[in-house]
């Protein structure tokens, strides 16, 4: 293990046990927070309550439509602009600013056109992803160098098989980048609508529980997020890394 | 003064560009409005109409400086703190390296979960508002800072040593000049995530502010308003970020 990692599980771990010994002494009330032991206690519990479960598949679920529509219409919308000069010229400065628009505030617009269900947030969702794939699905294509198309006319490859054998393969790792950070961004476009205002969901269950007191119920919650965004996203990095080192990059 | 002027002047195809853009986006609008109808989404026209009507109201006021006073203080606080943060970071090489993956996983967690725990330590009010803006923005700034400073090359600093600089010079003429281009990146992109951060805390719990009234608006159901203060705070954020990427894409010329 690297000494930087080591390192990082030492500060982490005295971070947990700072919070922890503060919370016991009563330096932090238990109002506003509870011992970390006692958050796992709240997670492990949550798996018992019908109501949390419901939740949680209500918000997964949430996530998996917002992200494969955006995986999808995000690859083909790439692909297409790359493909068409002209078209991609018009949009870039669409795709430039995107980020920087709170997307948060369209949430009301869609509640008002879809009612108050799954579909304003899973829309939500959908738009907070889409243009991370569409980004980098741009990016990976531009990173196709010249000589691999020519390879490709020279073997009198078809579109399809190209696309197969040769840019897929060469642009893999920007399109990888790209669903990383559709992962990240689909939760945080479900989570955050829930919380704003729902009436299901994760994101509505932690604020259901602030605004009830049931501060273990809540920190409960919030552990069992950050610990599935944060193991997700762990696990790409290390498979993006295994993918890198195949192709003797770093 | 002159190359100032053309970095901002665009060309007269970009400019037909933009113009088609926002053409196409007006379009789509119209085209959706006429399929959901205006009690969902109003048209453009009567959106803009409307607008100019709001701006023109006293009682609207009171709600962007309480907006803009929350977005400010939390900028402040995110790029002074991301700002030095990143300089040791960047210096301290295993700080560095112990903090970074941390900070990613921070920028991608939905950090609204976290907001609760603000509002727990601080009350509902404006200073939970300015804490909740500035833990969004102070995580990017940190990480292009600590990227800006790790890059600076050793040889700018040996120089500066030859020269016998002090620690005071040596960050002003080589240290800053050398991060720059990076850290007006990480601030524009602090900026637009703190912006966020505000917005979304003031549309979960406050009794002030633009994120508050859009809310409330939602309560009442009045789309007019919804649809009007989405098309400023929109406009806002777009406009000035395209006024910050013609500056950057200045500086990182010049560099």
């Amino acid at each position: 293990m690297r000494k930087a990692t080591k390192v990082r599980i030492a500060v982490l771990l005295a971070a947990a046990v700072a919070i922890e010994i503060a919370c016991r002494a009563g330096i932090i009330k238990p109002y506003s927070m509870i011992p970390p032991t006692q958050m796992l206690v709240s997670l492990v519990k949550l798996f018992t309550t019908s109501g949390a479960v419901a939740d949680m598949k209500q918000t997964l679920s949430a996530v998996v439509i917002a992200l494969t529509s955006a995986l999808i219409v995000g690859f083909v919308v790439g692909a297409v602009l790359h493909a068409v000069p002209r078209l991609r010229r018009i949009v870039d400065p669409l795709l430039a600013t995107y980020y920087s628009v709170p997307i948060f505030v369209f949430y009301p617009v869609f509640i008002v056109a879809f009612g108050l269900n799954a579909i304003p947030k899973t829309v939500i969702g959908f738009l907070y992803a889409l243009v991370a794939v569409v980004i980098n699905t741009l990016n990976g294509l531009d990173r196709v160098p010249v000589v691999l198309w020519k390879t490709a006319k020279a073997h009198q490859l078809g579109k399809v098989s190209t696309a197969i054998h040769i840019v897929f393969p060469c642009a893999a790792p920007y399109l990888f980048t790209g669903v990383k950070l559709a992962i990240a961004y689909a939760f945080i476009g479900v989570i955050g609508s829930e919380f704003i205002l729902s009436s299901g969901g994760l994101g509505y269950r932690i604020s259901f529980a602030y605004n009830n007191f049931q501060t273990d119920v809540m920190y409960g919650l919030m552990l069992f997020v950050l610990s599935v965004v944060i193991t997700v996203n762990m696990a790409l990095y290390v498979w993006e890394r295994r993918l890198m080192k195949r192709r003797g990059e770093r | 003064m002159s190359t100032a002027i053309a970095a901002f002047r665009p060309t007269l195809g970009r400019m037909a560009d933009i113009v088609l853009l926002v053409g196409a986006l007006l379009g789509l609008w119209q085209i959706v409005h006429e399929f959901a109808g205006a009690i969902a989404m109003t048209a453009p026209l009567d959106t803009f109409r409307y607008t100019l009507k709001l701006v023109a109201t006293a009682d609207f006021w009171p709600h962007v400086y309480r907006t803009g006073t929350a977005f400010a203080l939390a900028l402040l606080i995110a790029a002074t703190f991301g700002l030095l943060i990143g300089a040791i970071l960047g210096f301290h090489r295993l700080s560095g390296e112990v903090a970074e993956p941390i900070l990613v996983a921070l920028y991608s967690i939905p950090k609204v979960t976290l907001y609760p725990i603000i509002l727990m330590f601080f009350g509902l009010g404006l200073v939970a508002e300015v804490a909740f803006g500035a833990l969004h923005g102070i995580v990017p700034i940190t990480l292009f800072t600590t990227n800006a400073v790790r890059n600076i090359r050793p040889v700018f600093i040996k120089t500066a040593r030859s020269f016998g600089l002090g620690p005071w010079d040596l960050a002003r003429t080589i240290l800053f000049p050398a991060a720059l281009p990076e850290i007006f990146t990480g601030l524009r992109v602090g900026f637009a995530v703190t912006l966020i951060g505000t917005l979304i805390s003031e549309m979960f719990g406050s009794k002030r502010g633009l994120g508050f009234l859009l809310m409330n608006a939602l309560g009442v159901n009045n789309v007019d308003l919804i649809m009007a203060l989405t098309l400023l705070l929109v406009t806002f954020a777009a406009v000035t970020n395209s006024v910050f990427m013609a500056i950057e894409h200045r500086i990182y010329r010049r560099a």
